[in-house]
């Protein structure tokens, strides 16, 4: 109540001068307090205390009067109740009831100057500053505390991510995870759980233990201690290391040396000591630039050896040794040589440093020229292995060629000769013809295309015939004009046979294999040239001579002949265009004559001729041509005719609706299929519709973890199995995701050894990094000393 | 050197004879595999997909055939099994509670009951082994927490517990620090305990009233989750004063179990069939729904690669999850086994322990088809190629068809079956919702989703 009314009169005192005009002066002021209660206090105060309001209101009203007169008067606070913060000597301040403000305070202590002026800033600092917000609810702080704490937790547990993500990632887990070591444990650890027991074990100890042998922990005696103390590991290491090297080098060194000793090649040596002599020769340049003095030594010692040399029969043809060469060199190219080299060490020792010097190259010049010294022969026989004389060249090369003719084509031709010879006399058969004929345009129309294709091949095909019938002309040189004679019949014959054949292969085509598949019969020429006799030999008695030279007219005249294989090839019963849908790639295989081939050959045609005959009336090759047209055809999308007769036209018998209303009416319904997959493989049909049993089996729809199809039929594709795979493959492949041991107890993942590693493979970082800084600063301290040496100098 | 040629040529004939070296195909000893010369050209070996595939049929029909994961049934509570507890140092040592307050010891090698012993009046509510394997905690319904030694007492001596605690309110959950002398109890609030104290050193309230399950991260060793009535999830640190964060879901979860491995995942089973997989930093939607129970999940264990989880359920079945998969790979059930109430996989990933309504404790086998015991390397090598192979062929139809194959009780199947129609029907009615209203009012809710009401911090 105190209150309320002081505050009612501390307004009433702040602001007189407004309400003096107005007639109540005190009602609105009262209402002006929103405060129910106040008002009824209010009712109440004006019901006990009339009189005194009556009176005030005279004061008033005496006051505003006196106010009208200009002059302010100092009024007097009347204290009406009791108020705790009244002053009791009635003294109201004008700003009674205000805030105090720090500044008021503060204002007077910054004119005084007993105060020091830190408190003065201090106190200003405080000037500045807010108060204090009142304390958050309970609920509040402790949401805000829960907060902070997941926080905290949940960046405590994010360590974990990387180490989870690792382990989810991983090919294998091994649990557990904590593996002790596998292999032997160090000794120590061995030692420390074993105590002596018996008598004569504490006996052992005890004498141990006297001698100061160490019995626990660290099994080191204390010298050993001591020089572990004198040197730091890394010390050790260093040193342990640097002597490794040492003792690695020398071992290499030292086997290098051994290695080179036991060369026993006379020729490495040399070469060697050539090198070092060049490698001399050079150094010695060097030093009669630098070091005059030394320089004259050793010319003075080459000199000396030189002296020596000439002296010595050392390397003359006069020792014991070299006479036995020189006898052998008859004979012996290799000892020829010996003798060759020697003279030349001879020549090198004994020449004049000098003339060394100028012309090294010269030395094998004079060499050969140096006849007094060799025996005649010696040189003669130098003179015949000169590769550039060619008189020399055309006696030896002949013998090999005559060699090579006589040792691989006689013996077989002649054997492939009788045999065949023995087959048409015994059975003429009229298949047997047909296939032999077979055979033959097949492999004209083989060597048609190798003509067409392989040219390099027939050049070289050529040249060897050529080298050949060289060889044979010089092998026979009497009868060589007979022979071009008989070469130049045997041509015209051939041709005439070839064409005849040619004119039979037009022949119905049941009797010929369709095998169009190149590559299979390769490098069978040679046996077409004697199937080639034997048609001759129907005709013509067949000589000796015949099979070495029939070599050559067939292949020179392949490219000639070319054309007219080409039109045969077309005249053929079932010709390789119908066969085929699209050509077939000819795999070019180098031609490999061979002579096993010949008979290899026989049996396989042997075997075909049974199948042939076995089923000679099937004609499976059209049937499966027919088939295949017939589902090309069936894939094609079809016209349907929807021409009505009648419609729009007159209709009748004998009349057929216009072509314009058949060309409206007629539709194609699907557009075309895409190509078939047999398109280009003439041998297949690749069926295109979808087969019901196998759909079973297969995949629908593209599983997860694939992004498209092509990658899940590469992982299925790959086989995994030993079957396809080497063991260790296998081994890898088939790793399983998680192995655990048996009766081993998993423990849960614990973050000390997690975190040991983490924290071990920082500090290696850091160490890494440390040594790093090491190195740089040793380096630049050496920079340092260098600048420092340079300044001195 | 031509002209010696001849008088050459006649020493250097060649004879070619067959010469093999021995350790190219002679065994060192008998016992060694013999040496079978392989070669690995393609174009001998042709047909490998389709047959892999054959392989692959054949491993995963005869994975069905010798599918037989039951192994034992240990009876002789004469009460539900109420909890479990494995032994941390033993793997052939269980400990069981039943609902009449009787705890018992059983040795998993042989099959029998070691010890008996009447713990609590009532039921028992949580058991736990301490980390060092000495000793085991229990609580129960007669509002002690109590302490026994692992060993049975010698001849004479009475059965008695090291310490009890008599508590204020009854406790229904209990859990074991992983490495220091402390544990927390749940019940009216989540207790963290002293073993060396008798009054909690800390307890944690968040306006619930009662508390189901509470577990300690066995990673991250000071933090806890438990299960609450209130449908929610709280998780404390024990360094806190505070809980850290709590979600409140449709229904209520009955317990919870952190992946031993990954420090940041847990798993809770609740009351709507499902189990959902959380990540602790981020509440608000759980990794993985775990769909496949028709009732409620009582239990769930982690096996302690944290590869896969078990859990058990009211519907009478324990599935067998992966710990990334939405689905169960497994289902166990027996005729005779009734409410499955506790789970636990054993310690060495190889066996599952159930406790259920009907007094018994059965022990199956984590992988149905494995053979148990030592394998030797040429089984071993057969075994992960046949598993190699299953797991290439797993998403063709026939293969995944055998391998999916399992045989369920008829209630169990129609019961599935209806869910799937029910759940069907939902979407169909959400679509159909959708569909006629203004676009954009009712949103498309996520099945993660779907279960989270609020997540309060």
């Amino acid at each position: 109540m105190a209150k309320i009314s002081k505050k009612r009169e501390s307004k009433k005192s702040r602001k007189p001068s407004k309400v003096t005009n107005k007639t109540t002066p005190v009602k609105p002021e009262v209402s002006y307090d929103d405060d129910d209660a106040e008002v009824v206090s209010e009712g109440d105060e004006n019901i006990t205390s009339e009189e005194e309001e009556d009176e005030r209101k005279h004061q008033k009203l005496l006051e505003a009067i006196s106010a009208l007169g200009g002059k302010k008067k100092k009024k007097l606070a009347e204290r009406s109740e009791a108020a705790v913060q009244m002053s009791e000597f009635t003294v109201n301040a004008e700003g009674e009831g205000d805030k105090i403000d720090l500044s008021d305070l503060i204002g007077t202590l910054n004119k005084t100057p007993a105060v020091p002026k830190k408190t003065k800033k201090q106190l200003q600092n405080l000037q500045t500053k807010n108060t204090i917000e009142s304390p958050l609810s309970k609920q509040e702080s402790e949401r805000i505390q829960r907060d902070v704490a997941f926080q905290k937790s949940a960046a405590e547990v994010s360590r974990w991510t990387s180490i989870i993500k690792q382990n989810q990632r991983a090919e294998q887990l091994v649990f557990p995870l904590k593996q002790e070591p596998s292999g032997r444990r160090p000794v120590e650890k061995v030692v420390c759980g074993w105590k002596a027991q018996t008598p004569l074990e504490q006996e052992i100890f005890s004498l141990l233990s006297v001698n100061k042998q160490p019995i626990n922990d660290p099994v080191l005696t204390p010298k050993e201690e001591a020089s572990m103390r004198a040197m730091s590991l890394e010390d050790a290491r260093i040193r342990r290391a640097e002597l490794q090297k040492a003792r690695a080098l020398q071992s290499y060194y030292e086997a290098k040396a051994t290695r080179e000793r036991r060369i026993k090649s006379k020729k490495y040596h040399k070469v060697q000591n050539k090198a070092k002599r060049k490698e001399f020769l050079k150094q010695f340049d060097e030093m009669v630039k630098s070091n005059p003095a030394a320089a004259l030594e050793e010319l003075n010692k080459m000199e000396l050896s030189r002296m020596q040399e000439r002296m010595s029969l050392k390397h003359q043809n006069s020792s014991k040794w070299a006479k036995s060469k020189a006898v052998m060199a008859k004979y012996d190219g290799e000892a020829r040589k010996a003798i060759q080299q020697q003279l030349e060490i001879n020549k090198d020792l004994t020449e004049k440093l000098a003339a060394s010097l100028n012309k090294e190259e010269g030395e094998e010049d004079e060499d050969v020229g140096d006849p007094e010294v060799l025996p005649d022969f010696v040189n003669d026989a130098e003179t015949g292995s000169d590769p550039a004389n060619p008189w020399m060249r055309g006696k030896l090369s002949a013998e090999p060629a005559e060699k090579e003719a006589s040792d691989c084509e006689a013996p077989s031709v002649a054997m492939g000769n009788t045999e065949e010879e023995e087959d048409e006399q015994e059975v003429e058969e009229t298949e047997e013809e047909a296939l032999l004929r077979e055979f033959d345009s097949r492999r004209k129309l083989r060597q048609s295309q190798e003509s067409d294709k392989d040219p390099e091949m027939c050049v070289t095909d050529e040249e060897e015939a050529e080298e050949e019938h060289e060889a044979t002309a010089t092998d026979h040189p009497d009868t060589s004009d007979k022979e071009e004679e008989e070469l130049s019949e045997f041509k015209s014959l051939l041709q005439g046979i070839t064409d005849s054949q040619a004119s039979r292969a037009e022949m119905p085509a049941d009797a010929e294999p369709t095998q169009t598949s190149a590559p299979l019969e390769e490098g069978l020429v040679r046996i077409r040239t004697l199937e080639d006799i034997e048609l001759l030999g129907q005709e013509e008695a067949p000589t000796d001579e015949a099979p070495a030279e029939t070599q050559e007219p067939p292949s020179t005249q392949a490219p000639s002949s070319a054309p007219e294989k080409a039109k045969r090839k077309r005249k053929r019963a079932i010709d390789v265009k119908d066969v085929l849908t699209k050509e077939a790639k000819v795999i070019r295989v180098p031609l490999d004559p061979t002579v096993e081939d010949a008979e290899e050959l026989d049996e396989k045609d042997g075997q075909r001729g049974l199948i042939k005959e076995a089923f000679a009336a099937d004609d499976v090759i059209s049937d499966f041509l027919k088939d295949k047209r017939k589902q090309e055809d069936a894939g094609k999308p079809k016209v349907v005719d929807l021409t009505l007769p009648g419609w729009g036209e007159w209709g009748g018998i004998g009349l057929k609706p216009s072509r314009k209303k058949r060309k409206k009416f007629r539709v194609k319904v699907a557009p075309p299929p895409p190509p078939r997959k047999d398109q280009n493989l003439p041998c297949v049909i690749i069926s295109e519709s979808r087969n019901s049993s196998a759909c079973a089996h297969q995949v629908s729809s593209l599983p997860f973890p694939f992004k498209n199809p092509s990658q899940f039929e590469s992982t299925i594709r790959t086989p995994s199995g030993r079957t396809w795979n080497t063991e260790r493959t296998v081994k890898k492949i088939t790793k399983p995701k998680v192995v655990t041991r048996l009766g081993a107890i998993i423990e849960p993942i614990a973050r000390e050894d997690v975190m040991k590693d983490l924290m071990k493979n920082q500090k290696q970082a850091s160490a890494g990094k440390h040594t790093k800084g090491h190195v740089d600063s040793k380096n630049k301290k050496k920079h340092m000393n260098k600048k420092k040496t340079v300044t001195a100098r | 050197a031509n002209s010696s040629r001849p008088f050459l040529s006649s020493h250097q004939m060649k004879v070619k004879v067959l010469s093999r070296n021995p350790d190219d195909y002679v065994r060192e000893t008998k016992l060694d595999i013999q040496r079978v010369p392989r070669n690995y050209d393609p174009a001998l070996h042709p047909f490998e997909v389709p047959r892999e595939y054959t392989r692959a049929l054949n491993a995963t029909k005869l994975e069905r055939v010798f599918a037989k994961p039951f192994l034992a049934s240990l009876d002789g509570h004469r009460d539900g099994v109420n909890c479990m507890a494995k032994h941390t140092k033993s793997l052939s040592t269980l400990l069981s509670g039943s609902c009449d307050g009787e705890v018992k010891v059983w040795n998993l090698t042989k099959r029998e009951c070691v010890r008996t012993l009447q713990a609590h009046e009532g039921f028992v509510r949580g058991m736990v082994v301490r980390f060092c394997g000495n000793s085991f905690f229990t609580v129960g319904d007669d509002k002690t927490i109590k302490q026994w030694k692992m060993e049975a007492p010698g001849y004479g001596e009475e059965e008695e517990p090291l310490n009890t605690i008599l508590g204020k309110t009854v406790f229904t959950g209990l859990d074991h620090h992983q490495k220091e002398g402390v544990f927390a109890t749940c019940g009216q609030q989540v207790d963290i305990w002293d073993e060396q104290r008798s009054s909690p050193i800390r307890s944690f309230t968040w306006g619930v009233d009662s508390f189901s399950s509470v577990r300690f991260n066995p990673v991250e060793t000071e933090l806890l989750a438990s299960c609450a009535s209130d449908r929610s999830i709280v998780l404390y640190d024990m360094r806190e004063s505070t809980p850290l964060k709590k979600v409140i879901m449709n229904l209520r979860s009955n317990t919870i179990c952190w992946n031993p491995m990954e420090a940041y995942y847990f798993t809770c089973s609740n009351e709507d069939y499902n189990l959902y997989t959380y990540d602790m930093r981020h509440l608000d939607r759980p990794v993985i729904v775990h769909m496949d129970h028709v009732s409620a999940v009582l239990d769930i264990d982690y096996s302690p690669t944290g590869k896969e989880f078990v859990s058990a359920s009211f519907d009478k079945t324990i599935r067998i999850f992966p710990r990334d998969s939405g689905h169960s790979r497994e289902v166990y059930h027996t005729k005779r086994m009734q409410h499955v109430i506790c789970i636990k996989w054993s310690a060495d990933n190889k066996y599952i322990l159930s406790g259920s309504d009907e007094m018994n404790i059965r022990m199956w086998k984590a992988n149905a088809a494995e053979k148990l015991g030592v394998l030797s390397p040429r089984e071993r090598e057969a075994v992960n190629y046949n598993q190699k192979l299953k797991e290439k062929f797993q998403h063709h139809p026939q293969i995944r068809r055998i391998s999916r194959h399992r045989h369920l009780p008829k209630a169990i199947y129609s019961q599935a079956k209806e869910l799937r129609v029910m759940k069907e029907a939902r979407r169909r009615k959400e679509i159909n919702v959708r569909k006629h209203s203004k676009p954009g009012t009712v949103p498309v809710v996520s099945e993660k989703e779907k279960h989270i009401v609020t997540v309060v911090k």
